[in-house]
């Protein structure tokens, strides 16, 4: 069931893809060109910190969605991994959504992303009980620009040492 | 101190039932009607005395500076040039030269005088029909000099309700959230002024995020949302006392918080593993009760007038849609069915229709449609606006709007915006600092 639900998610990922793929030959992608974002996720380094060598702080989100990409999966099994060497390291979970939104929308929203990278933690041997999640919707962007590579940035769940 | 004007009014002479007059409020502000507010009268000791009290050179002008301005914002009336009136205030008061008023075009003619009395202000005032020739109402109240802006407010509800024959929504205030700093770090604080923005104050001191305060209907009582400590919850703050409160002992965040139409309960979300459901919780007992179990989003929740259904939030289809229940949860019924994403529903306290924020192709619009979905009007459309709230009325909506920035993520701005049901009359209210997430008080004085 839930895995059909991911395999379902996937595909609408992989779809929306294509069609972004299909206009990004006009202008008004002009900013993905640069190869920050891919669909509407953000692929760039730009605001990215890390937790440790090789471990990025945060993973970052489609519109509108929760669903983990491939590369966010990598970075959370990186923070996995980080986590179980480092076992008296907890974590907050922040949450966030981009400027788009109606704000009491985008705090659930930014608590379902939290949850996730939350979960994900977990099914990588991570105990909830190490885990603390936080969302602020919209209120606390790290780009403030008004355009879609700054939105994409935005939509994020960044890893935060608790202690 | 709010309450003290109420047991100091008293009416002088009991309103006549023949109007004259009549304003059509369904036409919004196509032809708004002339009238003349002529400045409440004073004599040279009462001036005198309040100019001590109230450091107000002419405490009868201001105060019909505060009922003009707030007959013109309203959209429905043309209040005329002072300059062109031809009888002074004092006369004007015992008995208008109706020709002198119907020669600048006046239809209705508002006089009135001002006393100082045993340390109290009293304000007597008149409306009169000036193409009728007659006085159509007339009533005195005596209350503190420090009341003096919401006498102002008072007429102008009275002269509003009796033109209009609906209640006027002056005698009110807005809490809503102050915003200063960059973007990326808006300090946030809860913020309170009158209806027409004077007497602004501040009621936290922005150590920690604070979002959507709502006032409680039936009493100066607020929730919102604080980030105290870093646990978002949602507290009671007692505006007379100060006195604040978390809302129940929840394992995580709670959000979206409204009350009741009588006062007696919170309804709000509550987020937990990537699901928001909505949770009333009973002020008196403090019985919490689950209203909606889906694994969906649902939020910002409002009730209907009578207090007998909900309309809420949900991504249950899949996106942001609008929705209605009964009050224990049952009965969920979807309403929205327009392009586009719908959030942010209010119940209007006329009971008839939903307003509402909808995205749609990169805009966003404030809305109405009735509490079955048919009949969607967008009011405005902007780059950014959402959270509107209504007058104690139901004819004006209040929101917010925010700015695009430009291309180095400069010039953001967050300002409060006004606008009457039939999309006329759009208006910035001007606040101190940026401001969000306005709500709207019931009338002070009923």
């Amino acid at each position: 069931m839930r895995l059909n639900k991911i395999f379902k998610n996937t595909l609408l990922v992989l779809a929306a893809c294509l069609v972004l793929s299909a206009c990004a030959t006009k202008k008004e992608v002009a900013t993905d060109i640069q190869g920050q974002m891919q669909g509407d996720v953000y692929t760039g380094t730009d605001t990215v910190e890390y937790l440790a060598d090789g471990v990025p702080d945060r993973v970052f989100f489609a519109t509108n969605e929760s669903i983990l990409t491939t590369a966010s999966r990598e970075t959370l099994r990186a923070q996995a991994a980080w986590l179980r060497k480092n076992p008296n390291i907890n974590v907050v979970l922040e949450g966030h959504a981009d400027e788009r939104g109606t704000r009491e929308y985008n705090l659930a929203l930014g608590e379902r992303r939290a949850n996730a990278a939350k979960d994900y933690l977990m099914t990588y041997g991570i105990s909830s009980d190490r885990i603390t999640v936080l969302s602020y919707g919209k209120e606390r962007p790290v780009d403030s620009g008004s355009n879609p590579l700054a939105w994409s940035k935005n939509r994020r769940s960044v890893t935060v040492k608790a202690n | 101190m709010t309450k003290k004007i109420l047991l100091l009014l008293f009416i002088l002479i009991p309103i006549k039932a023949d109007a004259l007059i009549e304003v059509d409020i369904t036409r919004g502000n196509l032809n708004p009607l002339p009238l003349a507010v002529s400045p409440l009268s004073i004599d040279e000791e009462s001036r005198k005395g309040f100019e001590k009290i109230l450091k107000k050179e002419n405490i009868g002008s201001e105060i019909s500076n505060i009922v003009e301005n707030n007959l013109r914002t309203s959209g429905l009336f043309n209040p005329l040039d002072k300059k062109a009136f031809l009888q002074a205030p004092d006369i004007a008061n015992l008995k208008p030269r109706f020709e002198d008023w119907n020669l600048i075009k006046a239809q209705a003619l508002i006089t009135g005088k001002v006393n100082y009395v045993d340390d109290k202000l009293r304000v007597e005032f008149r409306l009169w029909d000036v193409l009728a020739a007659k006085e159509m109402m007339a009533l005195a109240f005596t209350t503190v000099p420090n009341n003096w802006r919401r006498v102002g407010h008072i007429i102008s509800d009275k002269v509003y309700e009796r033109l209009t024959g609906e209640k006027g929504y002056f005698d009110t205030r807005i809490i809503y959230v102050s915003e200063e700093g960059p973007k990326t770090q808006r300090i946030k604080k809860l913020a309170i002024m009158d209806q027409d923005g004077a007497n602004n104050k501040f009621l936290t001191l922005g150590n920690e995020l604070v979002l959507t305060p709502r006032f409680n209907p039936a009493s100066q009582m607020v929730t919102y949302l604080s980030y105290f400590k870093n646990m978002p919850r949602v507290y009671l703050l007692d505006i007379e006392t100060g006195t604040q409160e978390v809302v129940g002992d929840f394992p995580g965040m709670t959000f979206a918080p409204r009350f009741s139409p009588d006062g007696k309960k919170i309804i709000m979300s509550f987020a937990k593993d990537g699901k928001s459901d909505i949770y009333t919780m009973d002020l008196e007992n403090r019985i919490v009760e689950k209203i909606t179990n889906h694994p969906s989003i649902d939020t910002s929740p409002s009730y209907s007038p009578d207090g007998k259904y909900i309309t809420f939030n949900s991504d249950r289809s899949g996106y942001q849609q609008i929705y209605v229940m009964k009050n224990d949860g049952s009965d969920v019924k979807r309403i929205s069915f327009g392009n586009g994403l719908y959030g942010t529903p209010v119940w209007s306290p006329r009971g008839d229709l939903i307003a509402f924020t909808k995205l749609h192709k990169g805009k966003f619009y404030i809305g109405v449609m009735r509490i079955d979905g048919s009949g969607e009007r967008l009011l405005t459309e902007n780059y950014y606006q959402e959270a509107p709230s209504w007058s104690p009325n139901g004819r004006v909506l209040i929101f917010y709007r925010e700015t695009k920035t430009n291309s180095k993520g400069e010039g953001f701005s967050a300002k409060l915006w006004s606008i009457d049901l039939t999309g006329y009359n759009e208006r910035q209210i001007k606040t101190p600092t940026d401001a969000s997430d306005p709500s709207w008080s019931s009338l002070l004085s009923n």
